[in-house]
């Protein structure tokens, strides 16, 4: 390509092709949507990986929307553990890949696409990358090869029955009495609580100040006498979330993260540290190609297949160009990362976005059963059930998780809050 | 993967931005579209001693040799300023045809003037009735003395009445419908038997029916392979499709921008509107569609030259996701604006009425929706 040339200092600044060339040749590289030969070689030896490592069992109960068990979840953490692939965002310091983003993002699409169940984030993407920032020395030693290993089962304590959005406004007491505190209080949504080793908490250590500069980070250990965790039944039918109740629960100082009252700080921390796992662009193309597949099998009103009828295929079309857009703007996202670029309201954006998505893709599973999506056969969603079946094989698990996936635009801050983030930055108010 | 442009790419949209700023502000367009020719001369020659017109066209007839990325970025700094001059019309679709598919001799005498801004083209190609379908051709080109008689009738053809020289779209066999039997033909836009009927469109360009009575033209004026012409066609409306989604980018960008800046200081019961919830969410929700819009134009840039069917499908995935964004935040611009969106005095309801009309040039949100959609039943 011929050299262009720019005169930046005339008021009508001018290209010309006559002046001395320029020392780097005209878009030499820039803007290319593919990935590198470097980051193709990636993907095929992640998938190569998963292929020969991911249990059958365990797929096929992810690509067929069977329940997955504990130790499902644990086998492929440990697999992946031995691998060295578990931690794909910490740094190597800590026994993480160091991977660029864009290598995470490579990992994370291949697994999901295969029918990997997901990491559990709680240890490794939300408490571990707090410790690294803000712990000390003996918790970052204890705790992260802990996570790394699989040892330990984490659960988050934010939310608790008054503090929804308004998150700071928790009221769970931690009373300093010589080398402990004393936490009284409750949490509620505590996801997988019930199979947890460790509960990292947003406590409150002062009521004096502004509701934000009195809260501290707590690292709790479950086993510890006076927690209780009570389930709470999803409109699913399933127990996936939990109450934790905490009465005089004696925990030692040296579990403070950080300084006390700067909890707050770490938490926000947190939130914005993952911005682009929240797109969850891997899982929403999987969930596409099931669709289409269903769409396929499933007859529509005039005999033929129901992805040929017109209003139906649209639909499928209209979320299928949404979830292009999205995973590219999570590129665009990634390589911001990549370039060192400060956070904007792209995290939000993304969750915003991939949350409605993930709800359209789930109502369109379910819309695609007709009335095979009414029977409740809770009996069908563990792997092996050989018994009668009301549809057809795929039908028993899409109502369940159409109503579930009515959560993704309620947690980990509902979109209207994401909104208020996004007004903040570009509006100021 | 990369989504970085050249230090040389933003140095030059940062050139072409300033200058749409700063020479081609409201009042000066006003001027220019209120004006008998409905465009600038003056600005057409500026813009191309800034090499906007030779960016993407081909080294050898003095361009640079530039690709869809820079075609982006030319048209986002246009639609920024909402410029009426008709780069699309002569260098995108004009150009990108004879680029594509004209003979040496034809892009030896028409390049290069393009390049120096001497030059103005114009795809003559949709017909009365014709919709969006590409291959409905009615106009004719009968083989006579060696070469064409051309007869029939365009309609909306971009600039048409401005252009120069027409690329014009004629049935050689086969019938109205078939997508065997188009040709391409090089018209000189003054040619006996051409009349053009030139005319503002909503937005503020301009546009022309032409109807050509017995035109004679050459055999060196056909373009490309005689009956062959429709895939040269499609690909010259997916690079005007992928332009016109890089120009709404900037139109967008402009929008909000002006939309945020009357939230922050418009009053209303002694606080800025913009202090309320529902109008912030729906800016946020103008945002929204702006960004997604703005990775699907990069994804229609990046594919114009992948396989035809590739390409289609990202240009036509890129055009229902633009269209739709470009409604909701042309109208929602309006909405926030009050009363005085509804005006002809400010810059957003011209930003609105450019931004409805981008969204129904060469195909609308449903058309490329049903031509997306046609790989799920295959």
């Amino acid at each position: 390509m011929r050299q262009l040339h720019l005169s930046t200092a005339s008021e009508a600044p001018k290209l010309d092709a006559q002046m001395v060339a320029m020392a780097t040749p005209y878009a030499e590289c820039g803007m290319d949507l593919n990935f590198t030969p470097d980051e193709q070689r990636f993907r095929a030896d992640v998938r190569a990986f998963i292929d020969a490592n991911l249990p059958t069992a365990i797929r096929d109960k992810v690509l067929n929307g069977k329940r997955l068990s504990k130790d499902d979840f644990l086998t492929w953490h440990k697999i992946l553990y031995r691998q060295g692939w578990v931690a794909a965002n910490w740094p190597v310091e800590f026994g993480g890949t160091g991977w660029t983003a864009v290598q995470q993002h490579i990992f994370s699409e291949e697994a999901a696409d295969a029918g990997a169940p997901g990491l559990m984030p709680f240890g490794l993407v939300m408490v571990a990358p707090v410790i690294m920032a803000f712990g000390n020395r003996a918790q970052q030693e204890y705790f992260l090869p802990r996570i790394l290993s699989g040892e330990d089962w984490w659960c988050q304590g934010y939310s608790e029955p008054g503090s929804g959005s308004d998150l700071a406004s928790l009221k769970t007491r931690a009373e300093r009495v010589g080398d402990k505190y004393i936490v009284n209080g409750q949490k509620t949504w505590t996801t997988l609580g019930q199979y947890a080793d460790w509960i990292f908490c947003l406590v409150r250590t002062s009521v004096d100040a502004r509701k934000q500069e009195g809260i501290s980070f707590l690292l709790i250990d479950m086993k510890t006498p006076g927690i209780q965790v009570r389930p709470i039944i999803m409109l699913d039918g399933e127990h996936e979330v939990n109450e934790v109740w905490f009465d005089n629960v004696e925990v030692p100082v040296q579990n403070l993260v950080g300084e006390e009252n700067k909890g707050w700080t770490y938490a926000k921390f947190l939130l914005g540290h993952e911005r682009t796992g929240i797109a969850e662009v891997g899982r929403s193309k999987r969930r596409l190609k099931r669709l289409k597949d269903i769409a396929a099998r499933q007859c529509g009103t005039d005999g033929r297949p129901l992805i040929e009828d017109l209003r139906f295929r649209d639909r499928i079309a209209q979320v299928e160009i949404e979830l292009m857009a999205l995973e590219i703007t999570n590129l665009r996202v990634i390589a911001a990362e990549m370039e060192k670029k400060a956070p904007g309201p792209e995290a939000s954006l993304l969750k915003i976005r991939g949350s409605e998505i993930q709800q359209t893709l789930s109502e369109l599973l379910m819309l695609a059963l007709g009335s095979d999506a009414l029977p409740y056969q809770e009996a069908a969603l563990d792997a092996g059930y050989d018994g009668p079946l009301a549809g057809p094989d795929y039908a028993a698990p899409l109502a369940g998780q159409y109503f579930n996936t009515r959560k993704t635009t309620i947690y980990g801050g509902s979109n209207e809050i994401q909104k208020n983030i996004i007004s903040k930055m570009i509006l100021g108010f | 993967m990369d989504f970085t442009f050249t230090e040389e790419q933003h140095q030059f949209q940062d050139s072409l931005q300033r200058f749409v700023r700063k020479d081609y502000d409201f009042e000066r367009r006003r001027a220019i579209i209120a004006s008998d020719a409905g465009w600038s001369r003056e600005v057409w020659q500026q813009l191309a001693e800034m090499g906007v017109m030779a960016l993407a066209l081909p080294e050898a007839y003095d361009g640079f040799g530039g690709g869809g990325f820079d075609t982006l970025l030319v048209m986002e700094a246009l639609g920024r300023g909402m410029v009426v001059e008709p780069y699309l019309a002569t260098v995108v679709l004009g150009a990108g045809v004879l680029i594509d598919a004209g003979s040496a001799a034809q892009r030896q005498a028409v390049l290069p003037a393009v390049a120096a801004g001497e030059r103005l083209l114009a795809l003559a190609h949709d017909e009365p009735g014709q919709r969006y379908a590409s291959s409905t051709i009615a106009t004719t080109a009968q083989a006579v003395d060696g070469g064409y008689r051309i007869d029939g009738q365009k309609s909306v053809v971009l600039h048409g009445a401005e252009a120069d020289q027409l690329i014009v779209s004629a049935r050689t066999a086969g019938d109205v419908r078939d997508a065997q039997g188009i040709s391409l033909f090089l018209v000189d836009a003054t040619a006996p038997g051409v009349e053009r009927f030139g005319y503002p469109t909503q937005d503020g360009l301009r546009a022309a029916s032409i109807r050509f009575n017995n035109v004679r033209v050459g055999a060196d004026a056909l373009i490309g392979t005689e009956h062959e012409a429709l895939a040269v066609i499609e690909k010259a409306l997916d690079r005007g499709i992928a332009a016109l989604c890089a120009e709404a980018v900037g139109n967008m960008t402009a929008t909000i921008e002006a939309t945020v800046g009357y939230l922050k200081t418009r009053k209303q019961f002694g606080v800025p509107i913009g202090t309320f919830q529902a109008l912030q969410h729906r800016a946020v929700d103008m945002y929204l569609h702006a960004e997604q819009a703005r990775s699907m134009a990069y994804l229609a840039a990046a594919k114009l030259e992948a396989p035809s069917g590739e390409r289609r499908q990202a240009v036509s995935a890129a055009k229902v996701l633009v269209s739709q964004s470009a409604h909701f935040v042309g109208q929602q611009a309006v909405q926030l604006h009050g009363g005085i969106g509804v005006t002809d005095e400010l810059a957003v309801s011209h930003y609105f009425k450019r931004l409805t009309m981008i969204s129904m040039l060469f195909g609308d949100a449903d058309f490329h929706l049903d031509r997306f959609g046609q790989h799920l039943a295959a």
